[in-house]
């Protein structure tokens, strides 16, 4: 009996994974009533698997039995996967046992869809239930709206867990028809817009009842596939931009698609993930979301796609050269995060310091400046002259390409070599 | 070359920085009893922890610093390193001299430093949080009573639940232990537990009440090798241990491998107290028993110097 109970975990926990999402952040909360559990505003990962992705919640579907046939999903019908599913009494009960040892921050419930959305939704909320009213578990839950599920359903989730997320999975309505007949974006939008009214509600209620529960106290994510079609960066990350002006929605997460499916002729032939791109997608997310950038600043019609060999951020910044150099010692905070090598940490601490004194290169240095990128587009205090003058557009690129992510493992000692030999023979040239 | 010796406690430091003040000295070394004066030592000062010295400096520095830079000077004097007293003094000695507050001068070195050290210590904290694992055992008291460990929390309870306790072992390379404390506790409210640095030998043990600190005795047998005797173990402990190994395993895509970046994020001197790193256990594991031995002595202290350095 033991033994079921851990491969009906590791079946699921397999159905499971490709959901990529794993933040537990965006709650605190104290522990209540003599309960288990608190939620710690970050967030905490608690375990790294072999792919470098961190376990912070229980991350498992209920049952991965599901009606639909969506192309790009593992547990699609027609594929051939041993099945398995947990009673909520089971899955609670594991996940306090876990929870009680610090192996994760809470759940992250999912399920494939049975019967009807509906059904499978209230299997879920019985979980939930079981967890925070049985058990007085206080940690944090994310659980999946089920597209299509009742607007009841979900005002019930709604004041149980902390997070709802709902998976976009394909940007454009055209290619989601294409691999997942039985949905349409309509479905999809209908359980986000439920969502947000609730928790706007929520929040006017709030301000008459400091006591009103909470409705998702840390918003909802959603996730879209990237390169299952054909959507170039500038689609992409415009949705994004759209999803993150609505006030709910928190992040936004970038699959790259991992080949489940190798015999249907509608998903493209892949052999790797396309790891670099949704690495460059993650930093213009970043862009938009703490640097104050414009979504047409990062890609537009006259680059649709994002540079592959430098980030997206160097991208810009050898775009607009009229926009440097940046004074540290005098402009904006606003202006110095525009600085490639300078982050929001260093950004900060280079505006509080400077009251004190003038900034030169070697307190720069020391605050955490990545110089060998900032060099290019700063001048501050003791430096002798701008450098972009004398660099060229090519020559910072070629400069700070990060030639080791590009190749891979495969040929590092070519990539070792490269990088100290191109920017001499360029510098020659100029 | 002006030298203080002092105890080494903070309020000793706190004294120090009053006397340097009182005396109008500079000292270029702070040591302790049993320390060796250097070569070119002129002016040796006893510093004598008192009350009234240290309780001045510390209302002072209440009125002058801000509570997040009381607290990151605590995680220097934790983070136990050397020169980090030395480095609490001058910060001190430079805020009580200049006439505005130097908080957030980070072109100043030492300013800069304490932010860092701090920040190193806490993120040590962060470690603490993430990876501390709980093993539950059967209270050890109740096997032996003679050895009496200072665990025996209040009067014996009757249920079973109760008389479980969860374990954990850590070896943390700072002292961050204390500052983790209030997460712990308010996490793990309705559970008896007790982390134990095995690194500088105490530990803090929670009766579902308070937590206090205690020792292991030499002739317990709790732990072996800094591991947790088996004897000890409730009996689906290690059933779930091997749940949870599992499952990570099960988690892992097998397409995006890239075991640099969880080494990066999961550093290799916590893994032998993680049970889903526990290869040896593990027939379906394709590391063989020689790896994993080598990822052990990897973890030996010898190694961990180095990481500090």
């Amino acid at each position: 009996m033991d033994e079921n109970l851990i491969r009906k975990l590791e079946i699921l926990a397999e159905s499971a994974k490709y959901d990529i999402s794993c933040a537990s952040s965006g709650t605190t909360r104290k522990n209540r009533d003599g309960g288990i559990g608190s939620a710690h505003g970050w967030g905490i990962c608690h375990s790294f698997t072999a792919d470098g992705r961190c376990v912070s919640l229980l991350k498992i579907m209920l049952t991965n039995y599901c009606m639909f046939d969506c192309a790009y999903c593992i547990n699609r019908h027609s594929n051939d996967i041993p099945r398995a599913g947990f009673t909520p009494k089971e899955l609670a009960n594991l996940t306090i046992e876990f929870y009680r040892r610090n192996y994760i921050e809470g759940l992250f419930l999912s399920s494939g869809i049975i019967k009807n959305a509906d059904h499978t939704m209230e299997r879920m909320l019985r979980v939930v239930t079981l967890l925070r009213n049985e058990h007085h578990f206080n940690g944090y839950i994310h659980m999946k709206a089920i597209p299509g599920a009742s607007d009841e359903l979900i005002a019930q989730a709604g004041l149980l867990v902390d997070r709802l997320s709902v998976n976009l999975e394909i940007p454009t309505e055209r290619n989601l028809k294409l691999l997942a007949p039985d949905k349409d974006h309509q479905s999809i939008y209908q359980p986000m817009r439920h969502i947000q009214q609730h928790m706007l509600e929520n929040i006017e209620d709030r301000k008459k009842f400091r006591s009103a529960p909470k409705f998702v106290p840390a918003g909802q994510s959603t996730q879209i596939i990237i390169g299952a079609t054909d959507e170039n960066d500038q689609q992409i990350l415009q949705l994004t931009s759209k999803l993150y002006k609505r006030p709910s929605m928190k992040r936004v997460y970038y699959s790259g698609f991992v080949p489940v499916n190798s015999y249907d002729k509608r998903l493209p032939v892949t052999q790797e993930v396309p790891r670099t791109r949704e690495n460059r997608l993650y930093q213009a997310d970043w862009l938009l979301r703490f640097y104050q950038f414009d979504v047409n600043e990062i890609v537009n019609d006259e680059h649709p796609d994002l540079d592959l060999s430098i980030d997206p951020k160097l991208s810009w910044a050898v775009r607009n050269p009229h926009y440097f150099p940046v004074d540290v010692n005098r402009d904006s905070y606003q202006q110095i995060l525009r600085v490639p090598g300078i982050g929001v940490k260093s950004a900060k601490l280079i505006v509080s310091a400077r009251r004190h004194r003038k900034l030169n290169l070697d307190a720069l240095k020391r605050i955490g400046v990545v110089l060998k990128r900032a060099q290019f587009f700063i001048i501050c205090h003791e430096m002798k002259s701008f450098k972009l003058q004398d660099a060229s557009p090519e020559y910072i690129k070629l400069s700070l390409q990060d030639t080791v992510r590009l190749t891979g493992p495969v040929s590092e000692q070519q990539s070792q070599q490269q990088p100290q030999q191109q920017p001499q023979q360029l510098a020659m040239v100029w | 070359m002006v030298i203080f010796y002092y105890d080494k406690t903070l309020e000793g430091l706190l004294s120090a920085v009053f006397d340097a003040f009182k005396l109008k000295k500079s000292p270029e070394q702070l040591l302790t009893q049993g320390d060796i004066a250097p070569l070119f030592a002129t002016d040796i000062h006893h510093v004598e922890t008192r009350n009234s010295k240290y309780e001045r400096v510390q209302l002072a520095m209440t009125k002058r610093l801000a509570n997040i830079t009381l607290r990151q000077l605590m995680a220097v004097w934790f983070s136990e390193l050397p020169e980090s007293d030395h480095l609490i003094f001058r910060y001190l000695c430079k805020t009580f001299r200049s006439p505005s507050s130097i908080e957030t001068d980070f072109a100043d070195p030492d300013v800069l430093q304490v932010r860092q050290i701090a920040q190193k210590v806490s993120k040590e904290c962060e470690h603490l949080r993430q990876f501390v694992r709980f093993n539950a055992i059967n209270n050890p008291t109740h096997h032996s009573n003679d050895h009496s460990t200072h665990m025996a929390g209040g009067e014996p309870t009757a249920s079973p639940q109760s008389e479980k306790i969860y374990f954990a072992v850590v070896d943390p390379i700072y002292n961050a232990l204390p500052l983790t404390l209030d997460f712990f506790e308010d996490r793990f409210a309705d559970q008896k537990w007790a982390i134990y640095d095995s690194r500088r030998q105490y530990g803090f043990f929670y009766d579902l009440k308070r937590v206090e600190p205690f020792n292991l005795l030499e002739q317990d047998d709790l732990l072996v090798n800094d591991a947790i005797n088996s004897h000890y173990l409730t009996e689906d402990e290690q059933f779930f241990q091997h749940m949870w190994q599992r499952y990570c395993q099960a988690l892992t895509i097998k397409e995006r491998l890239n075991p640099k970046l969880q080494r990066q994020f999961m550093p290799k001197r916590f893994w032998h107290h993680l049970p889903e790193m526990a290869m040896s256990n593990n027939p379906t594991s394709n590391i063989t028993d020689q790896q994993y031995r080598a990822t052990i002595s990897n973890n030996r202290p010898d190694n961990i110097t180095k990481q500090q350095k």
